[in-house]
């Protein structure tokens, strides 16, 4: 379904393989990565220092998307119509992948979509399960992503809304006034990513101390760590570990 | 009472007020000062180190004689940057981190971070038989021994320690079993990306036969502790009222909700690892209060028991891992004189005879495998409610993001909604029948 969905990019992963699966042109690309293991300095004697990874998330699908994914698409579609908001301007695009669906929302429209899909009573997603900060560097303009979970319990269905801001304006509004559920994760993805949510009642730090400086779940604030000593060698912090890229 | 006109010890003016210290002794004297004072409004802070409290939380409690006007939870003393630590770790290193964030529901936790990576990677029908039995398995051992911590610390926070005695000397039965089939007590990592990291010992289903014996005989003693007894039903019934808009809204799940009268269970709406087979009931009751969750949460293990009993009968012998290399865990692991570790016949194998072995061994070991990129939401229904992990791949050998939503953190907000207008006292059992788990709402 989601290969068909996707054109001509990802195949689905061949059996019984874990190599990933090479996506098409079809993707976002969100990074592009060159070499293996992170070395920057010295010479390069593998050769593997001149690999180069194009990262591609899934890309956007088109219809049918299958199951009960058009139901609601449509839904969703005709309620904001009917309000007078423009289903391409709200909906910036819509990706099926592994039996998922999650609509791209531009983030100004994200309180009315919200509304809408929680009160229309052919959607009434009731509870939202939180919001999840991601953090896409590479992705130029769209560096920082807020996703919500919606679970209808009426229809017994589960779906995902993706809001970007860029880093420059790390602004998304709030949604607490539709899900109240999300005072405290709204807190944490800000205290976490720094995305302000514009809104919020009382939008402070929850986890981290109060006076705490920079966003920890950012991709460039670092772990943290100090060389370990085992049976004679030093063992590097987590973060400073050689890695594949 | 204390009619002394001295200030107690532990006084000091602030710009927000008159702060006291106070440990235990001196309340009178505390309290006979404060009533000298203008101020009407006291702010009690209780915790983060209060033993009525559930681990490090703090209440900050606005009181107007017994009876509080505003609560606020204040929470993040337990953080540990379990999500960030992820992120420089190989998906099968994740479980021995996610394993430990509610620590008492650890079987939840890797079964929800493995739910996620399986469905990335696209094996979530390959998983063996027998793999998905255990899990459910030990995820409904766990429902009882998190439920048993529930009612124990419920029971001591009122002063009932033989509630709490009896609770912790069952809890240890089950104890008993996790060390019996994981080899520890808690921080598993058993439940792997792709299965399980090794089969059940031997003796396990003549032990898990005897503990449900065993239950069967002593869930009923809680029922006669408890469930009729005047002093428990009057501090617990009609406290920590939250009703069905309410646990909506705050997005409450588990025995919470369902003691809002709405019979919402995952494992039912939205089964997971064979859950739809199974043939168990989900009860709810309609008193939206804290001896309603407490009722719940006995008979929630009642049906544990009835799932555990189905499990033992299915156990057919069978592979616990996926049978695909390229994911799977190489090594077979055998007990030795010094405990479990890599069995002699594979360290034979890899160290004698096939390079490739060797050779595959360390890279799997060591890189890991890699994860188609992509994003997927997995959730179970712990013992607490609708545990959620949104885990993000880039295709690499790490996960790029894991985020878990915990119910624990989301089932505390609504202690507010719980005790506002209510007595101090009842704070404690409002807060006892959420169960927070700090490691879980901090992670």
């Amino acid at each position: 379904m989601s290969a068909q969905a996707n054109g001509d990019g990802p195949q689905e992963p061949d059996e019984g393989s874990s190599v990933p699966v090479q996506r098409g042109n079809a993707g976002e690309v969100i990074e592009v990565r060159h070499g293996m293991f992170g070395a920057r300095n010295g010479g390069d004697t593998s050769g593997y220092g001149g690999l180069v990874r194009t990262v591609r998330m899934p890309g956007e699908s088109v219809r049918p998307y299958g199951s009960w994914f058009d139901e609601v698409a449509d839904e969703l579609e005709g309620a904001l119509e009917e309000q007078g908001l423009a289903p391409e301007n709200a909906v910036e695009k819509t990706v099926v992948d592994r039996g998922e669906l999650t609509f791209h929302i531009a983030r100004e429209h994200l309180p009315q979509v919200a509304r809408t899909l929680r009160d229309d009573p052919a959607l009434r997603f009731e509870l939202c399960t939180g919001v999840s900060g991601v953090h896409y560097p590479g992705e130029t303009g769209r560096e920082l992503h807020a996703v919500y979970h919606l679970r209808s319990l009426t229809h017994n269905r589960l779906i995902r809304l993706e809001v970007t801001a860029p880093d420059a304006d790390p602004h998304v509004p709030s949604i607490v006034d539709v899900y109240p559920t999300n005072d405290w994760h709204e807190r944490e993805t800000y205290d976490f990513f720094g995305l302000v949510f514009d809104g919020h009642p009382a939008l402070t730090r929850i986890l981290m101390p109060d006076d705490w400086q920079g966003f920890p779940q950012r991709k460039d604030y670092p772990l943290g760590g100090i060389p370990v000593e085992y049976k004679g060698a030093q063992i590097p912090a987590p973060d400073q570990r050689r890695s594949y890229t | 009472m204390a009619t002394s006109t001295h200030a107690p010890a532990g006084v000091r003016e602030t710009t927000e007020g008159t702060v006291y210290d106070v440990t235990g002794g001196d309340w009178d004297e505390m309290a006979a000062h404060a009533a000298k004072s203008d101020d009407e409004r006291i702010i009690v802070n209780m915790g983060p180190q209060h033993p009525s409290t559930h681990g490090v939380l703090r209440l900050i409690l606005e009181i107007d004689g017994e009876t509080v006007t505003e609560a606020r939870a204040g929470i993040g003393y337990l953080h540990t940057g379990i999500e960030k630590n992820l992120e420089y770790r190989t998906w099968t290193q994740g479980t021995t981190f996610v394993t430990r964030m509610d620590y008492l529901t650890p079987f939840f936790n890797e079964a929800a971070y493995c739910l996620g990576v399986e469905r990335l990677l696209g094996i979530e029908d390959d998983v063996p038989d027998r793999a998905n039995v255990i899990r459910v398995l030990l995820m409904e051992l766990n429902r009882i021994s998190s439920h048993l911590v529930a009612i124990a610390t419920g029971g001591m926070e009122l002063g009932a320690t033989t509630v709490m005695i009896f609770g912790f000397r069952d809890r240890e039965h089950v104890l008993d079993l996790y060390e019996l089939i994981t080899g520890l007590r808690m921080n598993h990592a058993y439940i792997r990306p792709g299965g399980l990291s090794q089969d059940l010992p031997p003796g396990t289903v003549d032990a898990l036969r005897e503990f449900v014996k065993k239950m069967r005989k002593n869930l009923p003693e809680y029922d006669a502790l408890c469930t009729g007894n005047p002093v428990f039903k009057a501090r617990l019934k009609d406290i920590g009222y939250l009703d069905l808009a309410g646990c909506m809204a705050l997005g409450a799940t588990g025995p919470i909700l369902r003691s809002a009268g709405l019979p919402h269970d995952l494992r039912k709406a939205q089964p997971y690892c064979g859950y739809e087979t199974y043939d168990f009931e989900v009860p709810t009751v309609d008193t939206c209060d804290s001896y309603g969750r407490f009722l719940l949460r006995l008979e929630e293990m009642r049906q544990s028991l009835r799932i555990i009993e189905q499990c033992i009968d299915r156990l057919e012998p069978g592979p616990v891992m996926v049978g695909d290399k390229k994911i799977a865990w190489p090594a077979q692991l055998a007990l030795g004189p010094d405990g479990l570790g890599n069995s002699l016949d594979h360290i034979k194998n890899i160290m004698g005879t096939s390079m490739e072995a060797l050779i595959h061994h360390f890279k799997l070991v060591t890189e890991g495998f890699r994860v188609p990129p992509g994003e997927v939401y997995t959730a179970v229904e712990s013992a607490k409610g609708e545990l959620g992990v949104h885990v993000v791949s880039d295709g690499g050998t790490r996960p790029y993001r894991v985020h878990f939503r915990d119910p624990s953190f989301t089932n505390l907000q609504s202690m507010a909604a719980m005790c506002e207008g209510g007595q101090v006292a009842d704070v404690i059992v409002a807060v006892a029948s959420i169960d927070p788990v700090m490691g879980g709402v901090d992670r």
